[in-house]
């Protein structure tokens, strides 16, 4: 029993991970329809949206410390963070420990400006193209964008730490009454979850609530209809596109601690992601988050010791073997709509 | 000739000539001037060359021809490559067999991915066949380590059987693979004056597999079964509707795509007899798409353009380095020499998958018809200029 409870908590935050990049993905296949092939790029943008904001803040200069003395004998040089200068030690220290929350703050603007851009600079003049064109452009775009941060950042993961108060783990087994240290699950974990719940919830409550989200979702049905009656729904599609950006970009930044960012993040998520999204439904957002989370938790049990033992290598195809399985059953996906992409 | 209208015939005898005369053709420049790190006339790359090509006409069967954009055909060139090296650890250094259980054996993998993929259409095909390939990938890196050789990949190993031409050759290495006593790594070269040229016995091997493959790729596409998979291609739905079952034909596409894929794998291991799981990454999937991109969709020529393109410009832009793009811009003035050098420096060297991520979308958005187009649209160009000047009044078009 706690190896379950085990296995699914350690799905979870995989799952996050899917669910986020997938709701992106469909929320732009549902607008734009357009199938988005770098959107695991904008899964790493986000990420080192995170490493970005952490070499900012840690930027520093020399500082002569003359009460103490190196292993020579000479007065010690010591590295002092411009963030110290403006806000003195302590809360300079904090603002450097929180640097990866920190960075959600200078992610969403960046992550809307990429998302827009990208929108108006290449993608909307493929509406029209077949899907064929749109996934090899933008699977050109991807790989552009991948050896820009390549180039700036180079080939090795960039270890993102996690703030100090979350690096411990969290005693489950404790509370739910089983022995103590069976199940223990790193705080940062439980934040990722927490966090995805978060801002899954929110893009549910700004499609459903706000007046903005439901033109959108009419936009969805009848993009034609909406747009005769005087809407501007390009221009709501394009700030989709943006939030879509900013769901997988918020993904990249709060996953850095999880998983050192390096540049081929994106594509190892992006072709999962795909999966997820078909296991999901093309199209349907609920499905994308359910699917995550499910391929996730599967892909957690998979790994589990006693079942690679009954057969070698399932946790490695587990979730492609669910996804052809489903697509050549119910080709509509788990919650698919029906007249969505089914040809 | 051979079944073929005179326009194909010129065609083929085009690419024959082309590939005959490589080693002259790509080496223009002669030995240790400036320009010979452009020359690529060297066995290695001319190898890859036609090996890529003959992978990007058999994918241009099923992409070109139908429409359907497999993204996991990598998978079958790894099949290929590691059926091949089976092939030499076991039975015999000669590369025949070795191609033929490859193209089998890549045929039956394609068969039954084909099977279970074509089923859906449209980006599902897609997303079905790369999910396939990567999960061949996964199993080839980790399970099937005894089988693929894991990590390291398969090699050839002193202790092998190779039942036909035993197990060590007369110096004590391990044999090289070869045809009745030729060895695929053979070379002659001939010294003209500056120049060098080698001709190498694994690339006119390979040259020639791949006109075979090339007239074989005509003749589908000038046969009936051709015109059935552009049907397909141009209203799946309306053939549906006449009553016509297009499964087997796009069934019979993907496998026939499939074996020149393990055509290749093949002769790609019997040029270096090793085979690794990373041949079937999903990346070398998206790069012959690439390639029959950049060459034309649905050309006949086109796949090889494409193919022999992306190569040479991955090998002579990752082999520029800064100090060679100083001595290019050596005679600006120093600052505008800098400022150059450090605009170019990120495209070239290691920087080459940026360049050719931003030549494919260039591609993509102007050119989707690849390099054919462009040198049509150039023809068009000359031409209708030439005609403006030779008919400067406007002519009436007859109605049609």
């Amino acid at each position: 029993m706690d190896a379950i409870i085990l296995q699914i908590l350690n799905g979870l935050d995989k799952g996050s991970a899917y669910a986020l990049i997938a709701l992106g993905l469909t929320l732009i296949f549902g607008t734009l329809g357009v199938v988005n092939f770098a959107h695991g790029a904008l899964f790493m943008i986000g990420a080192f949206c995170a490493v970005t904001l952490s070499r900012i803040l840690t930027l520093s200069h020399v500082v002569v410390d003359s009460t103490k003395t190196d292993f020579l004998g000479r007065p010690l040089e010591v590295q002092v963070p411009y963030v110290y200068d403006i806000f003195g030690e302590a809360t300079g220290a904090a603002i450097i420990d929180w640097a990866v929350p920190l960075s959600i703050l200078f992610a969403i603007p960046v992550m809307l400006m990429v998302g827009v851009a990208m929108e108006r600079g290449l993608i909307k003049y493929f509406y029209k193209r077949p899907h064929a064109d749109q996934i090899l452009v933008t699977f050109g775009l991807a790989i552009v964008l991948q050896e820009i941060i390549k180039y700036f950042y180079g080939a090795n993961p960039i270890p993102t730490p996690a703030p100090s108060a979350f690096t411990g783990s969290f005693d489950f087994g404790a509370i739910l009454g089983f022995d103590p240290n069976t199940i223990i699950y790193p705080y940062w974990r439980l934040v990722y979850f927490a966090f995805a719940a978060v801002i899954i919830g929110a893009v549910f409550a700004f499609l459903q609530f706000t007046t903005f989200g439901m033109v959108v979702r009419a936009g969805m049905a009848d993009r034609e209809t909406v747009g005769l009656l005087g809407i501007n729904i390009d221009r709501r599609f394009t700030i989709m596109f943006g939030l879509a950006a900013a769901v997988a970009g918020l993904a990249g930044v709060m996953y850095t601690p999880i998983n050192s960012p390096n540049y081929h993040m994106g594509m190892d998520f992006l072709v999962l992601s795909f999966v997820v999204v078909v296991v999901g439904g093309m199209g349907s957002l609920p499905g994308a988050v359910l699917a995550g989370f499910l391929l996730g938790i599967l892909e957690s049990f998979a790994s589990m010791r006693e079942v690679i033992d009954l057969i070698p290598g399932i946790n490695q195809v587990i979730i492609y073997l669910v996804a052809i399985v489903i697509l050549l059953t119910r080709p509509r996906g788990l919650l698919g709509r029906k007249g969505v992409m089914e040809d | 000739m051979f079944g073929l209208d005179k326009k194909d015939t010129m065609l083929l005898l085009l690419v024959a000539a082309l590939t005959a005369l490589a080693p002259f053709l790509l080496n223009p420049f002669p030995e240790g001037s400036a320009m010979a790190q452009f020359n690529a006339g060297y066995p290695d790359l001319m190898q890859r060359f036609v090996i890529f090509g003959i992978f990007a006409i058999g994918f241009n069967i099923l992409f070109g021809l139908t429409g359907y954009l497999s993204f996991g055909h990598a998978a079958f060139l790894g099949v290929g490559s590691y059926a091949a090296v089976w092939m030499f650890k076991l039975l015999s250094m000669n590369v025949l067999p070795a191609i033929v259980l490859a193209v089998v054996m890549s045929g039956i993998f394609a068969l039954l991915i084909g099977y279970v993929s074509l089923r859906r259409s449209g980006i599902y095909f897609s997303i079905l066949t790369l999910a396939f390939a990567q999960m061949m990938f996964a199993l080839a890196y980790s399970v099937l380590t005894p089988i693929t050789g894991g990590e390291t990949g398969l090699q050839l190993a002193l202790d092998d059987p190779r039942i036909l031409d035993g197990a060590v050759a007369a110096n004590g290495n391990i044999p090289v693979p070869g045809l009745f006593g030729m060895e695929m790594r053979d070379s002659v070269q001939l010294e003209l004056g500056a120049w060098v040229f080698t001709f190498n016995f694994g690339y006119y091997f390979s040259a020639l597999v791949m006109l075979i493959s090339f007239y074989i790729a005509i003749r589908i596409f000038r046969s009936p079964f051709g015109m059935m998979l552009r049907a397909i291609k141009a209203n799946q739905q309306r053939l549906n509707y006449t009553g016509l079952n297009t499964r087997p034909y796009t069934l019979a596409a993907f496998v026939i795509s499939g074996m020149y894929a393990g055509l290749a794998g093949a002769l790609m291991a019997s040029m270096d007899p090793l085979a690794g799981a990373e041949r079937m990454f999903w990346t070398a999937s998206g790069e012959v798409v690439l390639m029959t991109i950049l060459g034309g969709v649905g050309t006949l020529i086109g796949p090889i353009l494409g193919a022999g393109a992306i190569k040479y410009m991955e090998n002579i832009i990752s082999k520029i380095n800064s100090d060679i793009l100083h001595s290019w811009f050596a005679f600006l003035p120093d600052g505008l020499e800098d400022l150059l050098v450090t605009l170019v420096y990120p495209f070239i060297g290691k920087g080459w998958h940026l360049t050719l991520g931003i030549i494919f979308m260039l591609v993509v958005i102007f050119l989707p018809g690849g390099l054919v187009e462009g040198g049509q649209r150039i023809a068009r160009l000359f031409k209708s200029k030439k005609t403006d000047r030779s008919a400067p009044k406007p002519q009436i078009e007859p109605g049609e």
